[in-house]
């Protein structure tokens, strides 16, 4: 960079004025396709901050018990429907670091409640890196260090425990092992079947297309929850929790699908005629093998992307078969089953703590719609 | 001429449809092993009740539960004749509720009307607030209308139906004075209906319809505001403005016509998640549809009557499809007669 002496900058590089002027934009064209759909995403700030709030969530999952405070199932008798408690970190004008109050349960015999006295001069620390209720890392490593825990006498609740004294904070990390796999294992399913029989119902066409397409109308014209619920109330109830967990999310897969099966079948109808499809065929690859190499890579990333769009249905749906009692079920804990504590209006009038579930599911969901949407919108590089 | 034909092909294929469904809610009815009856016979059996498991033999045999299985289904359907003859759901006959001991039509009477009521209800809440905020919020996209539209929407679709429903109530109570539970005022139950019950029953329902309404309209909200913005940009729009229409007549008159269709259309996709959500809520509410009645009868596997609710939930749904594809051919003369691709 050199000044002229009439104040102006230059750029000393040579200058060829013979260069092609497409040649800055070169990088761009020549970029894989997955940078140009991850440039295009960067800008949709919404689909980007879910996607990393997902990711988070996800990353939680198998460490669950080791950031919250106690187990889910441990009941504190002298704390039950306990408020909420906040975390200080200053005590009489002093920075003591984090700490909590002691709190009291007074029984209030005129409403019938139990009330909480907070003890303000007494701040006792919180424990780092301690011991507590034993649960497992990952699913198979038994570990009992947990992040952080109350400190001997005193009880950290962040927000609030439920009619037996759980700590509702807690629950709802190990409800999300439950709440938040349902609808992967469900989309599973549902891509499973939407692919296979869209892909053949496209492929092939004919009678084969007829009869898919029919059985795919009649089950988008059904209304799903009461048919999740006949299938739901078939699980016998002698089933262990494990077993029930993953046929309710088969059972939410199985209605699914249609949707994703007509996707399909329309891109498979127009991409059929292709002349790279003609030419698979004419070396004698086999249907599985042109549908598989040939026609779905093409439009995974789409899939992909609807999928996302469909997974908050079935975390709705899982949360509204266990707030019915016919989803997931006591010791199992999920999202839905805590919020069939709040299930009448006494409990959300009294203790409108033991809602709190619904506040993750609202950012879960959410969170899967807008990442969903950022998704389909940056799919296209080469589009606008 | 045509449109009758294509009325007939619309209803031949509904009745169709409804004959698969059948099926379908049979087999999921009878997925379960054993029936109510055969369960009640075992616990008497065990607890030693001689004379009750006699009833409850006669009862089987009297209602077929001892034919094979596709034998039953034509006998409730009313193909086949069955102990006493011919008598299933073509001849009328709903079957028997073991749990409640009383025909089923005995027990579902008004919840029928009621279902519909509050699903037609919803139906209308959906079109009114979605039509006039869906275009406004093309009209005025991105500035502060459109903002808050959309997240209210979003919300709306995000939030638990049921949630939603135990919130509003307890705040509609708290600061509106609006009633609790059920749908109507409990001294009008049984009543012919007149004004005052009418009333009541008009005032029962503003929580229901929002609930089971906000996320439908929320999705058609969202899908109207696109094709408006679609219709929006084009060429004869700057035309109209050019030549000094004024706003609202040259909103109604082209663009919102041409994105009318979609949204008559799309109560097809709407219905079905319409009638799911009034069967949730109902439970939550405590109001008096077919939704209690069927988790009940699917919990104590009391199989005609639930057999009955999801046959009844799935022709309202139909019905409703039906009527929309009838509506949008006469709205749109451009559709073909015949399949309609999607």
């Amino acid at each position: 960079m050199s000044i002229l002496p009439d104040g102006r900058y230059i750029d000393d590089a040579p200058y060829d004025p013979n260069v092609d002027l497409s040649a800055l934009d070169r990088s761009d064209m020549d970029a894989p396709n997955w940078l140009l759909v991850w440039r295009n995403f960067k800008r949709h700030k919404l689909g980007l901050i879910s996607g990393i709030f997902l990711f988070l969530s996800y990353l939680m999952l198998p460490v669950a018990g080791f950031i919250a405070p106690y187990t889910p199932n441990e009941r504190n008798a002298d704390y039950l429907y306990a408020p909420p408690q906040g975390i200080s970190l200053w005590h009489e004008g002093r920075l003591i670091g984090p700490h909590v109050n002691p709190t009291t349960a007074v029984p209030d015999l005129e409403k019938y409640v139990w009330t909480y006295e907070t003890d303000e001069s007494i701040a006792m620390p919180l424990q780092f890196f301690c011991d507590g209720g034993s649960y497992s890392l990952f699913g198979f490593i038994p570990s009992d260090t947990h992040m952080f825990c109350a400190p001997e006498g005193a009880t950290i609740f962040l927000f609030g425990s439920d009619r037996l004294g759980r700590d509702v904070f807690s629950r709802i990390l190990f409800g999300a092992q439950l709440s938040l796999t349902v609808g992967l294992i469900g989309i599973t399913v549902s891509f499973l079947l939407g692919i296979t029989f869209g892909s053949i119902a496209g492929y092939f066409g004919g009678r084969t297309d007829w009869t898919i397409q029919r059985v795919i109308e009649i089950l988008r014209s059904l209304p799903e929850l009461p048919l999740w619920l006949a299938l739901s109330a078939a699980v016998p109830s002698n089933w262990g929790p494990v077993a029930v967990f993953f046929i309710i999310s088969i059972i939410l897969g199985i209605l699914d699908w249609p949707g994703l099966a007509r996707a399909v079948r329309s891109k498979f109808l127009s991409l059929r005629e292709e002349e790279y499809v003609r030419a698979a065929e004419m070396m004698g690859a086999k249907p599985a093998r042109v549908i598989h190499r040939h026609l779905l890579p093409n439009f995974m990333s789409h899939l992909i992307a609807s999928a996302t769009l469909s997974i908050p249905a079935m975390i709705l749906g899982e949360t509204a078969l266990s707030f019915l009692g016919l989803g997931l079920r006591a010791p199992a804990v999920s999202w839905g089953v805590m919020l069939n504590d709040a299930q009448n209006l006494a409990s959300i009038e009294i203790y409108p703590w033991t809602a709190i579930p619904m506040l993750p599911i609202i950012f879960v969901v959410l969170a899967f719609n807008f990442l969903g949407d950022g998704l389909r919108d940056s799919l296209d590089p080469y589009k606008g | 001429m045509m449109f009758i034909r294509y009325a007939g092909y619309r209803l031949i294929t509904m009745l169709l449809t409804l004959w698969v469904v059948s099926i379908m809610v049979f087999i999921i009815i009878n997925l379960p092993p054993g029936d109510y009856l055969s369960n009640q016979i075992a616990e008497l059996q065990a607890t030693g009740q001689a004379e009750g498991v006699a009833k409850a033999e006669f009862l089987r045999v009297e209602y077929a539960l001892d034919r094979p299985v596709w034998e039953q289904y034509f006998i409730w359907v009313g193909m086949a004749p069955g102990p006493h003859g011919f008598s299933g759901l073509l001849q009328g006959d709903f079957g028997w509720s073991f749990e409640f001991d009383r025909p089923v039509a005995e027990i579902v009477g008004d919840a029928l009307w009621m279902t519909i009521l509050v699903n037609l209800a919803a139906v209308l809440f959906v079109y009114l607030v979605a039509l006039p905020l869906g275009v406004l919020a093309a009209w005025r996209s991105e500035t502060w209308i459109d903002y808050t539209a959309a997240f209210v929407g979003y919300l709306g679709l995000a939030t638990p139906n049921f949630l939603l429903a135990l919130i509003l109530f307890y705040y509609g109570h708290k600061y509106l004075g609006l009633p609790i539970g059920g749908l109507m005022n409990p001294i009008y139950e049984g009543e012919p209906m007149s004004f005052a019950k009418m009333q009541s029953v008009l005032v029962h329902l503003i929580v229901p319809t929002f609930v089971i309404g906000t996320s439908g309209a929320a999705a058609m909200m969202q899908r109207l505001r696109a094709n408006m913005l679609d219709e929006l940009s084009k060429p004869y729009v700057e035309t109209a403005k050019a030549k000094g229409l004024a706003p609202a007549r040259l909103l109604a008159k082209y663009p919102l016509r041409m994105a009318f269709n979609p949204f008559v259309a799309d109560i097809g996709n709407l219905l079905p998640a319409m009638v799911s959500g009034s069967v949730l809520v109902s439970v939550v509410l405590g109001l008096q549809t077919i939704g209690p009645a069927l988790l009940t009868a699917l919990k104590s596997q009391d199989q005609f009557l639930a057999a009955f609710v999801l046959m009844f939930v799935a022709l309202l749904t139909l019905i409703g499809t039906m009527i929309s594809d009838l509506l949008l051919v006469l709205l749109d003369p451009r559709i073909r007669y015949g399949a309609r691709d999607g």
